[in-house]
Order: structure tokens, then sequence, then C-alpha cells
């Protein structure tokens, strides 16, 4: 396939990807609503939040690092995504996944969140980096047991490449990561809830204390590009689990189903639980998941 | 025709930001507000239904009325469905909520936040006190009108106003906004020397650039 024919594809599969990722958001919070015994904003309430960001007539900027936060943050969630595939077997949806791109997937996931405290800390608000300090630790120690899984993974199906992992759990339901590493996936998705920032790890955002955290000084514009990249990296980091540890998707409908259950497992841990401090939030992902990924190792390794 | 045109100077030069040290005065920019002119009017149209259907506040809880926009939230009001929800950074929020009397010492504060939002930006000023003093219309350290001071949309008159009636201001303010006729932004940069002299006539401690970018 010549690239401009795969680049074609790769914008169809972005935008597909931001739009899913935007309206899990606006059914997530229509849920909680229902829970709540209110109506709720309609679905596509975070479309119009970014068409009205994207509106505002003025935007103040505070330097060159400024504009690139936002930048590099969605480069972030756009890297991410691109080197996912995200349908089994799709031409369309295949994006660039090529040997190796788990890693480069995983080193996209950290990407963004430091381009993202470079910009903020220009802004000079004093909660922007009081938000990237708990942001950047919290992220460090999740990143933990994820590595743990990813490599107990490797070992498993000798290959970083997502579509050989993908394509080593077809045929039977029993194939799937989750049944044949039950550890593995324990730990990772113990490692998602701090990924996706919802209670008990919401400490980074904290809307009460440190007013919204790291994008505090994120006007207009900026903040618009912010609210389209966390459509598209809740979307990615959806289908990257998804790929990983639940055998993957041969067609779209199988894939937002799937994507949709995982997204509610922090969805209903978030409801459940209260939030922790950050040094409670660290202690947790280096004591239960760590362990626990250790264990994933030792038991694909030697069992 | 030649004066007319010394005032467009005038307007153009820079703030002095005299309430400022010399140190200070290199850390905060000295530009003047300026009028920005809706685009073309089918793609205006769009931009203010977009406005009106996500409206971000930043309640400023200067009096009682504060304790009216909580229930806002809860299940008996749901402010959400409106698309109204809060927003703690006055960076990113559209709608400023004056929850009440203003005194001299929250003028100042509210001043900043009014300034530091970024326009098209729409406020509410909630019960009687906001528009002509209230029960404190005789008090000497509260503003009986702050319309003076910042411009306003909407009024909710009542002392205090009920939710209801809030969400009733919050309708309101969507059909001016939708209309195209909650300009307070553009009101404020054209008017700017009038609302700073009153600003500057009641607040005697002006230790801030004249315009908080």
């Amino acid at each position: 396939m010549d690239i401009w024919t795969k680049i074609f594809y790769a914008v169809i599969s972005v935008v597909i990807a931001t739009i899913y990722g935007l309206a899990l958001g606006g059914v997530v919070r229509k849920i909680y609503a229902r829970v709540h015994g209110r109506y709720g904003p309609p679905v596509w309430q975070p479309f119009i939040d970014i068409i009205k960001t994207h509106a505002k007539r003025v935007a103040v900027s505070h330097g060159i690092m400024f504009y690139l936060g936002p930048v590099f943050r969605f480069a972030g969630g756009l890297g991410t995504y691109l080197f996912i595939p995200v349908i089994f077997g799709s031409a369309v949806f295949a994006n660039f996944s090529m040997a190796g791109d788990l890693l480069l997937v995983m080193y996209f996931i950290f990407f963004g969140q430091l381009g993202m405290a470079l910009g903020a800390g220009e802004g000079g608000h004093p909660y922007s980096p009081l938000g990237i300090a708990r942001g950047l630790s919290q992220m460090t120690t999740f990143e933990v047991p994820f590595a743990l899984s990813v490599i107990a993974l490797a070992i498993q199906y000798h290959t970083l490449n997502i579509t050989a992992i993908v394509a080593a759990q077809q045929g039977s339901i029993l194939n799937w990561t989750l049944f044949t590493n039950p550890f593995a996936v324990v730990a990772a998705m113990i490692s998602m809830l701090g990924m996706n920032m919802h209670s008990p790890f919401s400490i980074v955002l904290a809307p009460q204390e440190i007013p919204i955290g790291p994008p505090i000084e994120m006007n207009s514009s900026f903040l618009a590009t912010l609210q389209t990249n966390r459509g598209l990296f809740v979307a990615a980091k959806l289908i990257l689990f998804m790929n990983l540890y639940f055998g993957g998707a041969t067609n779209l409908v199988v894939m937002i189903v799937k994507t949709f259950l995982i997204y509610m497992f922090s969805v209903f841990v978030g409801a459940a639980f209260p939030r922790f401090r950050p040094e409670q939030a660290m202690r947790f992902f280096l004591k239960w998941p760590t362990i626990i990924g250790i264990i994933s190792i030792i038991f694909v390794a030697y069992l | 025709m030649e004066k007319k045109d010394i005032n467009e100077v005038e307007k153009q030069m820079n703030l002095a930001n005299d309430g400022l040290s010399d140190k200070e005065k290199t850390l905060f920019s000295d530009a003047r507000p300026q009028v920005v002119p809706p685009v073309h009017k089918i793609f205006e149209n769009f931009r203010n239904w977009a406005r009106a259907q996500s409206l971000w506040m930043l309640a400023f809880g200067t009096g009682c009325g504060a304790i009216e926009l909580r229930p806002l939230m809860t299940s008996r009001y749901d402010m959400s469905r409106y698309g109204i929800a809060p927003r703690p950074s006055p960076r990113q929020s559209s709608v400023f909520i004056i929850g009440g009397y203003a005194s001299l010492k929250t003028i100042k504060r509210i001043v900043r936040s009014y300034e530091q939002m970024q326009g098209p930006k729409f406020v509410i000023a909630l019960g009687s006190c906001t528009i002509n003093g209230g029960m404190y219309y005789d008090s000497y350290y509260t503003i009986n009108r702050i319309d003076h001071y910042i411009p306003v949309d909407i009024y909710v008159t009542g002392c205090m106003p009920r939710p209801e009636s809030l969400l009733a201001g919050f309708n309101k303010l969507k059909e001016r906004i939708r209309a195209g006729r909650a300009d307070g932004m553009n009101k404020y940069a054209e008017n700017f020397d009038w609302y700073k002299k009153n600003q500057k006539r009641i607040i005697k401690d002006w230790n801030m650039p004249d315009y908080n970018w």
C-alpha cells in the first residue's frame, strides 16, 4: 500500500477515534447524572464545549513553551494512537503498526505529559507546577506495574509488535491474555486506573484544591487542543488495553463494546472509592500492582 | 477631525500601570484591551449558539448569594442539563456570577477576575445588592451598582433569589447570547477609561496593573 493511502486511512481513523473518545466522555457523564437522579448534560456536550472554547475571541499566551505545551500534548495523543492497530485485519484501521511499536506507544504515553509540563510551567501559575509534580510522580509510579506487565507479555508472546500480540490471541476467548496470563492483566488494569485519572487517582486535576491543576492557565484554543486530545488519548489507551489483554477487535462494533466495558471498569472504581493523597497513590502503585506485575513475569517465565 | 485623531492615538497608547513599582512594571503587560468585532454573520450565529449551550461559570461568592449556587448542581435543579458547569479557573470560564453585595475589598478581586477571563464573557449579577445596594445601600464599605465597574448582562433580582430564578436568569442570558446582544467584552474595551475611572475612584490601594491580562 502506498504511503498516501495509508495517511488517508490514518486520518479517517484518527477522526473516528477522537469522536468516539469524546462521545464516550459524554456518555459517562450522562450515566453519572442518571445515577445521581439528574437529567445530566446531553451526550454531545463535550463537542459543544470544544466549539465554544475555539470560539473565544481572544487568547492569552505566556511564551513559546506555553504555545508548544498543548501541541506536545496533542502530539503525544496522536503518536500513541497512530502506532496502535485499532481493528485486527482491517486496512483502514491498521494505522502505522510495525515491529516494536509497543515500546514506541509506551514512550508516547509519557511524552505528552512531559511536553505539557514544560508548557504549563511557563504559565507561571503556582498551581500548575503543583499539578505537574503530582502528575509526573504519579505517572512514574503507575508506569512500573504497566511496564512489568508489558515485559510479561513480551516473554509470553516473544514479540513487541501489537499486531502479533493480537494475532496470538485470536481463535477462542480462552486465548486472551486475560486467561493465559491473568496476573499481567490485573497489574495493567490497576495501572490503567492511574492513567485515566479517575478517583481514587484524580489528585492530579483536583478541581477543588488546586483548581484543575496543570492546565489552569490554558485558555481558548490552547484548552480546546487539550480537550480534543483528551478524547483521542482516552480512545488510544482503551484500544491499547483491548489489544494487549482482551483479544483485540475484528470489527468496529466489537471494538466499541470492549473499550466501553474497559472504560466502565475505571468509572465504577472511581464512583466507589474516595481519592488518594499523592503519596498514598504513589505508595499504592509501587506496592501491590508492582508485586503482581513481578508475579506475572515469574508466572510466564518459569511456570 | 484632528482632535478625533489625537483621541484615537491616545487610545492606542499603552497603559501607565502607575500602581506598580518600576521592577513590577516589567513583569506585567501594559497593552489596552481591544474591541474584537464579530466575524461573518452566519458563522457568528453558529458560534453564539455554541457559547450559549456551553456556559462555564466562575462563581464569585462575594455575599450570601453564593449559597443559592450550590443547589443548582444538585439533582433537584441540575444545571448541567442546560450545559452549565462550574469551572475553577477564570481563564477558562465564560460566565461570571457575582453572588451578592460587593465590598470595596472584593470589588478589586472582581475586577481582576473579570479581566482575566477570555472574551466573550458574560456577567450575571445576583440579588438586589448588586443593582442598588439592597439592604446595604447606605453602607460605607459596600458599592451600590456593580455595573459602574464591570458590564453586567443579566440581573437576577431578589433578596435572595431562589435557584429557580437563577436558572431563569441563565436561560435569559442564553437568549441574549444567541441573539448576539451579550457583548460585555467589547463594551468594556470601548468604555475602558470610564470603567477604570470608576474603579480607581473607590479602590484606593491600587497595586495591580491597569488591565489584568
